[in-house]
């Protein structure tokens, strides 16, 4: 279960983050981009993340993960295609073996949603 | 009122491991060492090629291994009989080395030896086609293994694996003509999906291909950029 680890780096990059702003904002969405041809699987990722981020400052926050799909450019072809993840890589016209991945192998924390409550602290008694 | 902010991170999942990784490759090419990351599924051979290649290799060159077991020593163990330094790394339940991991193993090379004696660090992964292929150890190239015993579709089914190969060994090649197992097929799949990587038939038991593979690793020896790596296939 490399997700965990993976979740684990997740945590400590957003609380990095998080630390770094004065105001300590209540995160909402963290949004992620996963390629299809990674070793990541999305649901797991999820399940780690519900899990370890109970009674910490990410409880309720969600992880929402966009997938990328898996393209390929076939030099000889001069085109992108699409292989088939499992099955088959080489270009379905010319059958050069896949070279070129443009898309597929990202895993990347692409932003963050937080809210902003506006402040308003008590004020301290004389 | 509340109101919704976005910042825009980018920052790539693995970059702790990638910190890591690049640190442990630093600290390699200031002592001149090449470091092989070895990967394959559990019972591959990974740990019977390595016995093979301190055999041959060791009165040559100056070898250190970084053995990845999950709770026992018994590869290390089967390792240091070849009278190289060998660091067991337990890790634990984990699937894969991570840069940290490695960087523990390199830690105790260092108090134990002079590291800018040594030529080559093999790094022998847990046994396993998927994860170990997403976390950078600090390697100079990343060695796979896959078994005939294991079927001509694996690479297909664990693509990230081959296609981050630098050099694929085919393994047991003497079991091949007890298997409905084509080799041919083999090669066309890992082909199909990484068309630079080197690939290499061998077999531990009767000897078969593995002075290919000798030859690869002397000329990867002392080139420790990828890029180099790379290029000693041709060789």
């Amino acid at each position: 279960m490399h997700e965990t680890d993976m979740t684990k780096a997740l945590i400590i990059t957003v609380r990095d983050w998080w630390a770094s702003q004065p105001e300590r904002p209540e995160v909402s969405k963290i949004h992620l981009i996963v390629g299809q041809f990674t070793c990541v699987e999305p649901a797991s990722l999820q399940f780690a993340f519900e899990v370890q981020t109970r009674g910490t400052f990410l409880a309720g926050a969600e992880l929402v993960i966009q997938e990328t799909p898996l393209i390929a450019f076939c030099q000889a072809c001069a085109s992108e295609y699409r292989p088939e993840i499992g099955l088959h890589y080489a270009c379905p016209s010319c059958h050069a073996p896949m070279d070129d991945i443009r898309s597929g192998r990202e895993l990347k924390i692409d932003r963050i949603e937080y809210g902003k409550t506006p402040c308003i602290k008590p004020l301290t008694k004389p | 009122m509340h109101q919704t902010f976005d910042e825009a991170l980018g920052i790539n999942l693995l970059h702790a491991n990638q910190e890591g990784a690049d640190h442990n490759r630093a600290h390699f090419d200031e002592w001149d060492i090449t470091c092989l990351n070895i990967m394959s599924s559990p019972g591959a051979g990974k740990t019977a090629l390595l016995e093979k290649t301190l055999a041959a290799l060791s009165p040559e060159l100056n070898i250190a291994v970084i053995e990845g077991d999950m709770t026992t020593e018994l590869d290390a163990d089967r390792l240091r009989q070849y009278g190289v330094p060998v660091i067991a790394i337990n890790t634990g339940r984990s699937c894969h080395l991570d840069a940290r991991m490695v960087a523990g193993g390199i830690h105790q090379l260092k108090h134990q030896h002079n590291p800018a004696n040594f030529d080559l660090v093999l790094v022998e992964n847990v046994g396993n086609l998927v994860c170990p292929a997403e976390f950078e150890v600090g390697e100079h190239g990343k060695v796979a293994l896959l078994s005939v015993t294991e079927g001509e579709d694996k690479p297909l089914k664990y693509p990230v694996m081959f296609r981050e190969a630098d050099v694929l060994l085919i393994t047991k090649t003497d079991l091949a003509p007890y298997l409905d197992v084509d080799l041919n097929q083999i090669v066309a799949n890992a082909r199909q999906i990484n068309p630079q990587v080197k690939i290499i038939p061998v077999s531990a038991k009767t000897g078969e291909g593995l002075a290919v593979w000798f030859d690869w690793i002397r000329a990867a020896v002392g080139k420790t950029s990828p890029q180099l790596v790379s290029s000693a296939e041709g060789a």
